[in-house]
């Protein structure tokens, strides 16, 4: 079993998810070999082959080329997978090659049991388990489902290869979020809010208890969608990662998009009507009730200890 | 300008659900169905760029049984022009490259200036078929789009990347969009356009005269994942719930000293 692993680098730095496709690679026991467009002075800790495109030369993101690589690479090393991480740029790239490769794809895979591979349905309350016909499959890989993102050691043998092709689409560049604000990184305490707050007004009942426990409040990516909560309190993917000592999850139904930036906190408290709900997984204690209920009584009490 | 937006109807997240006879995917009784979320945004920005542009045609496509002409009226209400549905009562057992396959069969001689779809199911979440669609008919696709803006010609994107960091992107039609949550804020139908929605064209196609590639993967059982959380699941009272609560944060963290 052989796996070619697609790298991921961000202006020059190494993106966290590409040692998770290592990590997964040990885990299937596969001989693995890695691509990267990035640059010859960040590589990634790989002790093995790894081929190599210059970032300046192909740019970070263009779809078109990186695809133009990742075929000539797969001719040349003739794998039995092609692994991407479910980001960004592995969902974006994936299909383009899978499709190239008349291949397979499995998305967002979470275990691998006996050759079959299993991604989740409707937000992880199901899962579902998926065998492919064609010999030469691609996946994407749920991030943190395989192993650690921690840098293993080793130098790789480097393969520099180019490209002819321009690409469609122009990479202007990267805009940074608006920063300032607030740190939740800092916080002891954070009592984040989720749809199930159900209109803006809410907001404020979240943040008096977040002020009752001496913490700040947050919220889940569809509060910050509706633009009831600013961006700079987004906790996950896309947001902010926090590992505070207490979180509390308000009406957040646990999308691992939300999952993967607060499941590292010490002590989780989720307050849902859903007892099913992908946060209980995750969570320390699970509540089950209405928060507009709940918030409100929990928030009087702490304040009358 | 000619434009299509291909929608998906799914169920409530939040519904509970049960797994099908077949064992393969979830039971589609007893559940209420909505358009998939990431395509409501898809829908929106259709429509903006059609208000933007003056002159445009926006066809919606769905792939489904009958019930999904329901949702179909939703995308007609808020502005697009026809409808385009694949007649499919198989369609949540095909995979991704079969869903795409039909899409661009269906799209192939049609001159779509811009093919909007959302960035990903709730329900299947493969993520592919906006791509594959792309793929398909030889055009250029940007991803988990977040902002999105036409121009003399030129389609300007941002994309959404990990930790708060956009990717900006330029374009030119014919081009395929998948759409991420928040592009835009999609409007709610109003009643009179709810009403001109059912005087528009909706026209079924049967998934037969479409769908001409074979599935490449299959779905070998659908289960619902082991319980792992230790976690204690508290219910009741919500003043009692909140003594507990507070009982429990005294003894299992510091924060309450």
């Amino acid at each position: 079993m052989k796996i070619l692993l697609i790298a991921e680098s961000r202006e020059g730095k190494i993106l966290g998810g590409s040692y998770e496709l290592l990590a997964f690679a040990e885990k299937i026991q596969a001989e693995s070999v890695m691509f990267l467009v990035g640059g010859e002075s960040a590589l990634p800790s790989y002790p093995g082959k790894l081929y190599l495109a210059e970032a300046a030369a192909v740019g970070e993101y263009n779809p078109d080329v990186h695809r133009e690589l990742i075929l000539a690479v797969v001719a040349a090393e003739k794998p039995d997978m092609v692994a991407f991480c479910h980001s960004s740029y592995g969902w974006d790239l994936a299909p383009r090659v899978a499709y190239a490769l008349q291949a397979a794809q499995v998305s967002e895979v979470v275990e691998v049991v006996d050759g079959t591979f299993m991604v989740p349905v409707c937000n992880a309350k199901l899962r579902r388990q998926v065998k492919p016909a064609t010999a030469l499959v691609v996946v994407t890989l749920q991030a943190g489902a395989f192993g650690s993102s921690e840098e293993p050691a080793g130098t790789p043998t480097v393969e520099k290869i180019s490209a002819t092709s321009a690409g469609r689409v122009e990479f202007v560049g990267y805009e940074q979020a608006a920063g300032g604000g607030v740190d939740l990184g800092k916080a002891q305490v954070i009592v984040s809010a989720g749809r199930g707050i159900g209109k803006p007004e809410n907001v404020a009942m979240v943040a008096e208890l977040a002020k009752a426990l001496g913490g700040e409040y947050g919220a889940s990516r569809p509060v910050v969608d509706a633009e009831w909560v600013e961006h700079n309190r987004q906790v996950g993917t896309t947001g902010q990662s926090v590992s505070p000592k207490l979180y509390v999850a308000c009406g957040i139904s646990g999308a691992i998009q939300h999952l993967a930036g607060m499941k590292k906190s010490e002590f989780i408290l989720a307050v849902n009507t859903d007892r099913d709900a992908p946060i209980g997984e995750v969570a320390d204690v699970l509540v089950v009730a209405d928060l507009k209920q709940f918030v409100p009584v929990l928030t009087e009490k702490l304040k009358a200890r | 300008m000619k434009i299509l937006v291909c929608i998906k109807q799914v169920p409530d997240m939040e519904s509970k659900f049960k797994i099908d006879s077949a064992g393969t995917w979830y039971a589609k009784t007893d559940l209420a169905w909505r358009m998939n979320e990431y395509d409501e945004y898809a829908v929106e920005q259709a429509v903006q760029l059609k208000e933007q542009l003056k002159e445009a045609d926006i066809t919606v496509l769905c792939i489904g049984g009958d019930q999904v002409k329901e949702t179909m009226k939703k995308a007609l209400a808020m502005g697009c022009d026809r409808g385009a549905h694949i007649a499919d009562d198989a369609a949540a057992g095909r995979e991704p490259l079969q869903i795409a396959a039909m899409i661009a069969e269906y799209a192939r001689d049609k001159e779509f200036a811009v093919i909007f779809t959302g960035m990903q199911s709730q329900d299947r979440g493969s993520a592919q078929v906006g791509l594959l669609v792309a793929e398909m008919l030889g055009l250029p696709a940007v991803t988990t789009v977040v902002q999105f803006a036409y121009d003399a010609g030129t389609v300007t994107a941002r994309r959404e990347l990990e930790g708060g960091v956009k990717a900006v992107v330029k374009m030119t039609p014919p081009l395929l969009i998948t759409c991420q949550l928040g592009l835009n804020t999609p409007r709610y139908p109003t009643l009179p356009n709810i009403m001109k929605a059912k005087k528009k064209e909706l026209l079924t196609i049967p998934a037969e005269q479409l769908l001409k590639v074979e599935a490449r993967q299959e779905t070998v059982k659908i289960a619902f994942p082991e319980k792992k959380g230790g976690g204690v699941v508290l219910e009741g009272d919500v003043a009692d719930l909140a003594d507990q609560v507070i009982k429990i944060l005294k003894e299992k963290t510091a924060v309450l000293a």
